[in-house]
């Protein structure tokens, strides 16, 4: 994507898509930045309302109560200060003075701010000295960006956009243009801006819930140079001394670092499976074992049909997959047949891959917890549980069998990071789309006007972890269920009526006489639009629904309340 | 390169960079005579320039050219 293209984007805007509301701040001219940032907007499904700080305004937008800045309510703040501005400065202290300024506006601003890190400017003036030297001007720029990393670990609401990474891999003569820099006051090339612009929007897609989950693997000449079936196990390009065999232990290894994250695998081959699965077991030099892989097909059929089934066990949006084949027909019939799968167009050379995949930056998250590390077993348990429903005629009977157990807490501040991120993960099974920080959930645990409930679900096959949470506000004598969202994976196993079980018995227990409900449809959450219906609730019009607490009956289910009867 | 030839080159970049239809450059067109032509869109027609004769242009030029003429002349120099 050109940035003659963003711009010509910027000028659109859809009225299907929803509205974002972006500040941006800068100390050097930043209109054309805005219009990348407006443009990508388009490409990403958002109509961007941007509001651009006058040049050099950054302190005083923060501080001044009145501003602009915090009339306009932005969802993002995006600040960008850049190095360059920095070398007029004294170096002493340079890293500490920043960060300070850094915290002073975080203190006063409520909200996401995107904060641009610094690209590295080495100034010569100290040569390779400057590494052993606190006061040079390299020095104070990389202790200020690893301080900001410290920083945002600590800050929910600061997220670093991280410019010096951008750089690292484009180069400086890339980024900077002085020429153009001296006849006006941009410090980014024309060309950058769309890079820095779609890594603007990977920060705020990941925290509105659109990431990559999982990654679909072609096996030969993918995963290995050579076919299996036909050059035989022995003979594959795969270790040290195998050809470029040792590229392909490297995206392995990449592969096993993804999934150690959280991002699935699965594998879509066109093989024998026995054939195919041989490989895992028995090659000395696999990286990835049978064990890291949630869903394994195998076989001649064509692979658009292979990804439905893979998606249709997993269970999650066509668009949170991205498919990697060297094959570029393979990959043009997938992009045909399924155009929300991302279909990386992979460099000829297998050599050149990893870089290049690098630079798209597929997998950003706006989390991390350690259920991700678990998701991979989960998803194998749930291809597990797939398999054992089919052999049961009689749904209750399936139910039964699955000895669940639930348990049910509030918000504490062990569980907060996978609440805010399966509220941000949360796409189908969501009633009100509603997206919550980290920030957002601890501040709902204090909050007296709010009853909150997480529930985590057990069963024969294994822990499903915390899998749904309800958040209810207190509206005199009415709960209004300001928030449902559960994760697919559990449903159809009786959840929905443990849940409502337990906001009724809540309401009763503190003598409310109405639940409220409401469903604010999406593009993607049309799954749960009879959600209230099918629980008895009764429809009020405007998407709200009702529930009268005394005449409730508890509704079936065989989930038992870990450590209580039911 | 003639100088038309490259006035009509530019001209077919002014066309994509702002995105005009039925742009008629000549010597002496300025900025003033075309609305899109700011000093946004300068930088950007300046980056497209260099692009696609393959040359840069120094920091003054950038900032001193008058008009459409200035520009060739500046192209034709660097060939």
């Amino acid at each position: 994507m050109t940035f003659n293209q963003l711009k010509k984007l910027s000028k659109q805007s859809d009225k299907n898509f929803p509205v974002i509301r972006i500040a941006l701040l800068g100390d050097t001219a930043t209109q054309l930045l805005a219009t990348a940032i407006k443009g990508m907007g388009q490409v990403r499904n958002l109509n961007v309302e941007l509001f651009e700080a006058d040049f050099n305004q950054i302190e005083m937008q923060f501080l001044d109560k009145n501003s602009e800045l915090h009339k306009f309510n932005a969802d993002f703040a995006i600040v960008f200060q850049s190095t360059h501005k920095l070398l007029g400065k004294k170096t002493e202290n340079l890293a500490e003075n920043r960060l300070n300024f850094v915290k002073n506006i975080l203190n006063k601003h409520s909200g996401k701010i995107i904060y641009f890190n610094y690209a590295e400017i080495d100034d010569s003036v100290f040569g390779n000295f400057a590494n052993k030297l606190e006061t040079s001007f390299i020095y104070q720029i990389r202790k200020l960006n690893f301080e900001l990393m410290n920083l945002a670990t600590q800050t929910p609401d600061l997220h670093i956009l991280d410019i010096a990474s951008i750089q690292n891999k484009y180069g400086r003569n890339f980024m900077f243009p002085p020429a153009i820099y001296a006849s006006t006051e941009m410090v980014l090339s024309i060309d950058s801006l769309p890079v820095i612009a779609s890594r603007i929007f990977d920060i705020i897609g990941a925290s509105r819930g659109i990431f990559k989950k999982c990654v679909v693997l072609d096996l030969d000449n993918t995963l290995w140079g050579g076919i299996v079936g036909d050059d035989g196990l022995e003979n594959l390009k795969l270790g040290h001394g195998f050809g470029i065999g040792k590229i392909f232990v490297e995206f392995q290894e990449w592969l096993k670092k993804l999934k150690e994250r959280g991002i699935i695998l699965a594998v879509c081959s066109k093989n024998d499976e026995s054939t195919a699965k041989e490989v895992f077991e028995k090659h000395p030099k696999m990286i990835l074992k049978l064990d890291d892989i949630s869903v394994f097909v195998a076989n001649w059929e064509n692979k658009a049909d292979n990804i439905r089934k893979i998606q249709n066990i997993l269970n999650i949006g066509f668009d949170s997959l991205v498919f990697l084949d060297d094959n570029p027909a393979e990959r043009e019939i997938v992009r045909r047949s399924l155009p929300s799968v991302c279909v990386p167009e992979l460099p000829k050379d297998p050599a050149e891959w990893l870089e290049f995949l690098y630079g798209e930056n597929l997998f950003e998250t706006a989390s991390f917890s350690q259920e991700d590390k678990e998701r991979t077993k989960q998803y194998r348990e749930q291809a597990e549980r797939v398999s054992f429903e089919q052999s049961f005629a009689d749904e209750s009977e399936f139910l039964k069998s699955m000895e669940m157990e639930c348990e049910i807490e509030d918000f504490t501040k062990f569980n907060t990071p996978r609440i805010a991120q399966l509220s941000q993960r949360s796409n189908q099974f969501n009633l009100r789309t509603v997206r919550y920080s980290e920030a957002d959930i601890q501040n709902l645990a204090s909050n007296e006007n709010y009853k909150n409930f997480a529930f985590s679900l057990r069963d024969k096959f294994g822990d499903n972890g915390l899998i749904a949470v309800i958040i209810l506000a207190k509206q005199g004598k009415n709960l209004f269920i300001e928030s449902w969202f559960m994760s697919c994976r559990v449903l159809k196993r009786g959840m929905e009526n443990f849940a409502l079980n337990a906001i009724v018995r809540y309401a009763k227990e503190n003598c409310l006489e109405k639940i409220i409900g409401e469903y604010l449809p999406t593009a993607k959450n049309k799954l749960v639009e009879n959600h209230y219906q099918d629980l008895g609730l009764v429809s009020l019009g405007n998407g709200k629904f009702e529930l009268n607490v005394c005449d409730y009956a508890e509704r079936e289910c065989f989930i038992k309340t870990k450590g209580g009867t039911k | 390169m003639t100088q038309q030839e490259i006035l009509s080159q530019v001209q077919e970049i002014f066309c994509d960079v702002l995105d005009i239809a039925d742009l008629s450059l000549i010597q002496s067109t300025t900025s003033a005579d075309i609305e899109e032509w700011d000093s946004l869109s300068h930088i950007q027609l300046v980056v497209a320039i260099e692009k696609h004769f393959g040359v840069k242009f120094t920091s003054e030029e950038i900032l001193e050219w008058q008009n459409i003429g200035d520009m060739v002349k500046s192209i034709e120099e660097k060939f």
